[in-house]
């Protein structure tokens, strides 16, 4: 159902004013895959997936899907086959989820054009997959927070797009929602081959269900490849200025960061 | 691990649990908003003959179709040719055009409370219409084509002041706010110093009446409608996705600052051709969205249902205004003192409701 | 113990210069302030000199150029009183709503005083200047209370955007208000007229004695509440845990700049943008205390609107622009310069 497709970075360089966020940066993410970004705060995983969806244009250096530039694919056309879910959308007052879910659609659609068959089957299928058809009716401001992250998804879903991007599509939530969502994604990934791209600041969370692991710092990729190549506690160190100790999660089998403080540290000698 | 599964095509697959209340649930908005737009344009239309039957004489209507026909009836083809007709016809295109204005404003700063009455533009149009009655010593049209200028180039001076890599509808609307200000004091200024008939002239202005419009005053108005709501109307959609976010519409192919442009340049020519004619009629503009979403609910495209609600506001105000109270009323004062309270409370349950705030 | 130790200030020696320099700041304001005070007088429709003034004020009144000076003396006295007001008042509105936006005309509290004033004109012939700023009092109270409850319903609470809405919107609504009462009289129409833009033209020492009490108590009230309006700035929840009585602070400030700012517009009529543009320069020079804030604000408000008067004087003669409009021409663009500097989330 869904084409491979290659989304590469090639010498990126982005900021905001006259502050470099991302200093040629090379990057290759993998197709049919679930990669996640990870990174200290303002590192630039937030910038560099914007500009991924064309909503940042880079200072030098391309953004390439399939070869071509993403700044110069019309913007409908590329939504059609890139979606980006942003860290804090807006849900107009009242609208319902099947309402909202349809909006997904509007890449679809022309200036006039009336709403097909098609659409609705989007949608709906949209709706089956992250297990909101039950809530269709309901308005969206009702709705608990993992429930309108899952709308929101259904939503990105409905643009039937071959690469999902999504931008801390975890944060705020509670630890259960977080795992509902994150089981959702990986769902959409070995059923329908949709690429994801995520951004996540909870490195366990992204270490278990990445099949591929980016970690950015100092304006560049520090480390790339599977979790267990990269959670490493070099890594950790380099990245986030932190000491830990990296061992493998009992449940998952991938790498699990556990982090040294200062105090509750058994077998520590007083600072 | 992946799964090839069958392209599900319109015609092979038979209709899901899920579509069908997909379907239902579209069908059922769009069935609600229809039905607001007929009721909306009739009750116009029964307004509309009202105000062309009563009046200080009531005609028949025999004889008022008579003249619409263009035959010659003594009395009648004055009355109602001259002076009620264009009247009727500028407060439904002025309605018209400040409802759809409003909503637009609104809905593309994400913000009930964002309304060109608020945020500058009728600020400007109405020291630029002071300034040429008062000062240039103007009249009619002329005022008005000043008027038209000056509103869209404030509307320039605001968005190019928003504009720091990209316009953000808060930043929008303070700069608005501020300019607004600025512009009041202007034509505070300038009717201060202001001659006594001239001062009537202009405060006549200020407050918005359709007193005495000739067919020249309501065709500039007509064309305007004419040309620019298709343009609206064709971008209700992209409006509609860009009320999820600028990040979400971009991301969904809408070019947000184009559109936002486009939008926003249609509703203030809109509204400066309207405010032209029949000066800055208070709060028609702000009301006619929040009252339309509240009959159509949330969801659907508000543009045609609020541009109805504002040309039956203005129609009913003028009405009101003339006949119901002890003295003839400008249409302006009717909106402004029934639409103050309505707006009161229309900022109190939006905040409340947590609105897009 | 032979290491070279870098020299450390200590803390008590920082304070006591930065202390310094405000103390030097105000003693500088107030030297600025008389000499404006005394431009004041001597420049209009016809400029004086100074041995005019000097004479003047011996109590001689010959000749056109004292007769000038006489009727300079309460309007420059009024501006600098109602400045200090709208400054002081504009300093503690922000100070209580943690609002770099925050003054009276935004918020619509200037309208809610001229509505009342002109509603008591119509209605009940209220015509006597004392009762007039009980009346302007109350307006700009309730309007007050009204704007800044219905600003913080909601999400976020008085955020800057949504305080400024409601505070135009409730402008909108009152001046649509004004019109209603005033169509169709003829009576006060003129009255009103003058009052719609401040001014401090009008001025007579009578109506300045008026309203001297009330401008006093607002002050003094002010001054007091400094001390909790530097915890407020801190949170409503750290001040309680700070042992500041957050209810009783906040209500007493707010009602002390609602004073002010009352008994200036009931003078003056709505001046916009002094309580603005003052209490943000001045916190550039003396910092967010409000001990220093407050008093600072009062000597910059003054020195404000005396400035902004000359130059109405000036500007047009031999005519005058109103002072209403020259601060509105001036903070406009101040306002829309602080806006395009904040980033879109402190708003």
């Amino acid at each position: 159902m869904t084409t491979a497709h290659s989304l590469t970075i090639d010498t990126l360089t982005l900021g905001y004013g006259d502050r470099a966020v991302i200093e040629n940066l090379d990057l290759l993410i993998p197709p049919g895959q679930v990669t996640a970004i990870v990174g200290a705060n303002a590192c630039g995983k937030s910038t560099l997936l914007r500009s991924m969806s064309r909503l940042l244009a880079p200072r030098t250096g391309h953004v390439l899907l399939d070869g071509h530039d993403v700044q110069r694919i019309p913007a409908k056309q590329l939504a059609r086959t890139l979606g980006l879910l942003p860290q804090s959308p807006i849900a107009p007052e009242g609208i319902t989820v099947s309402d909202l879910v349809g909006r997904g659609r509007h890449p679809h659609q022309g200036m006039f054009s009336r709403w097909s068959h098609a659409d609705d089957i989007a949608v709906a299928d949209a709706l089956d997959a992250t297990e909101t058809a039950a809530l269709s009716d309901r308005p969206v401001d009702e709705l608990s927070g993992g429930q309108r992250q899952r709308v929101w998804i259904a939503m990105a879903l409905a643009q039937q797009t071959d690469l999902l991007l999504l931008d801390e599509p975890t944060t705020f939530l509670d630890v259960s929602h977080q795992v509902e969502v994150l089981d959702l994604l990986t769902d959409l990934n070995r059923t329908r081959g949709t690429t994801i791209v995520m951004v996540l600041h909870d490195l366990n969370l992204a270490a278990r269900y990445a099949d591929h692991l980016i970690a950015l710092a100092n304006g560049g990729v520090h480390a790339s490849g599977p979790p267990g190549d990269v959670l490493t506690e070099d890594t950790v160190r380099a990245v986030f200025g932190l000491d830990s100790r990296v061992i493998i999660d009992p449940t998952s089998g991938q790498p699990l960061m556990l982090p040294i403080g200062r105090h509750h540290m058994r077998h520590s000698s007083p600072a | 691990m992946k799964q090839e599964r069958p392209a599900r095509t319109a015609s092979t697959t038979p209709p899901t649990p899920t579509t069908q209340t997909v379907l239902r649930g579209r069908v059922g908005r769009f069935a609600r908003r229809r039905t607001v737009v007929l009721v909306l344009a009739a009750l116009i239309v029964i307004v509309l003959c009202v105000t062309l039957l009563v009046g200080q004489t009531i005609y028949s209507p025999g004889e008022v179709f008579r003249v619409i026909l263009g035959e010659n009836v003594p009395g009648a083809t004055f009355t109602v040719g001259r002076l009620r007709l264009p009247r009727a016809s500028l407060a439904v295109l002025a309605g018209l055009c400040f409802g759809l204005g409003g909503v637009t404003f609104q809905t593309m700063l994400r913000n009930p409370l964002a309304s060109p009455d608020i945020i500058g533009i009728s600020s400007g149009a109405s020291a630029a219409a002071a300034f040429a009655i008062v000062t240039l010593g103007l009249g009619g049209t002329q005022v008005s084509i000043f008027a038209i200028v000056v509103g869209l180039a404030v509307a320039l001076l605001i968005y190019t002041l928003s504009f720091k890599s990209g316009v953000a509808g808060t930043r929008l609307i303070l700069i608005g706010i501020g300019i607004a200000a600025m512009l009041d004091s202007v034509t505070a200024y300038i009717l201060s110093q202001a001659a006594d008939w001239d001062l009537q002239a202009a405060q006549r202005w200020l407050t918005g009446s359709l007193n005495g419009p000739g067919w020249a005053q309501v065709v500039p108005v007509l064309v305007a409608v004419v040309v620019l709501s298709p343009v609206l109307l064709g971008q209700s959609r992209n409006l509609a996705v860009t009320q999820l976010g600028d990040d979400a519409a971009s991301a969904l192919g809408v070019r947000v600052d184009r559109t936002r442009l486009i939008v926003i340049a249609t509703a203030v020519l809109l509204i400066a051709f309207a405010t032209a004619a029949a000066g800055p009629i208070a709060f028609v503009a702000f009301l006619s969205g929040p009252i339309a979403a509240r009959i159509v609910g949330p969801g659907a495209s508000l543009l045609v249902p609020a541009a109805l609600v504002g040309a039956l506001l203005v129609l009913v105000a003028d009405f009101i205004g003339q006949f119901a109270l002890g003295t003839r009323l400008p249409v302006g004062v009717v909106t402004g003192v029934l639409g103050a309270p309505y707006l009161i409370y229309l900022i109190v349950r939006s905040n409340r409701s947590g609105g897009s705030l | 113990m032979t290491a070279t130790v870098a020299p450390r200030i200590s803390g008590a020696v920082l304070i006591r210069r930065s202390r310094r320099i405000r103390a030097l700041g105000l003693l500088g304001a107030l030297v600025v302030l008389a000499a404006v005070m005394v431009a004041s007088v001597m420049i209009g429709s016809r400029d004086v000199g100074l041995g005019d003034v000097v004479a003047a004020f011996g109590g001689s009144a010959d000749g056109f150029e004292q007769a000038a000076v006489v009727k300079r003396i309460p309007r420059t006295l009024l501006a600098v009183l109602a400045g200090a007001a709208l400054g002081v008042s504009g300093a503690v509105m922000q100070g209580v709503t943690r609002n770099p936006l925050a003054d009276p005309g935004i918020l619509g509290v200037n309208m809610g005083a001229s509505l009342a004033v002109v509603a008591g004109l119509a209605f009940f012939g209220l015509a006597s200047p004392s009762l007039q700023i009980w009346v302007a009092i109350a307006g700009a109270a309730v309007t007050a209370v009204f704007v800044y409850t219905v600003g913080s319903l909601g999400r976020g609470g008085a955020t800057p955007l949504k305080l400024a809405l409601a505070g135009a919107a409730t402008s909108a609504a009152l001046v649509s208000f004004i019109s209603a009462v005033v169509l169709g009289r003829n009576d006060i129409a003129g009255t009103v007229r003058s009052w719609q833009i401040g001014g401090v033209g009008g001025s007579t020492f009578a109506s300045i004695e008026q309203v001297l009490p009330f401008l006093a108590i607002g002050f003094v009230v002010c001054l007091l509440s400094a001390r909790g309006l530097n915890s407020l700035a801190l949170g409503d929840d750290l001040a309680a845990g700070l042992g500041e009585r957050v209810a009783v602070a906040r209500g007493s400030a707010a009602l002390g700049a609602v004073v002010l700012c009352g008994a200036a517009t009931a003078v003056t009529g709505p001046i916009a943008f002094v309580g603005l543009v003052v209490p943000h320069a001045c916190r550039l020079i003396v910092g967010v205390d409000h001990r220093w804030l407050i008093p600072f604000s009062a000597l910059a408000g003054a020195i404000l609107l005396t400035i902004a008067d000359i130059l109405g004087r000036i500007a047009s003669r031999p005519g005058e622009v109103d002072v209403g409009i020259v601060t509105a021409l001036i903070g406009a663009p101040f306002f829309i310069a602080i806006v395009r500097r904040r980033k879109i989330r402190a708003l």
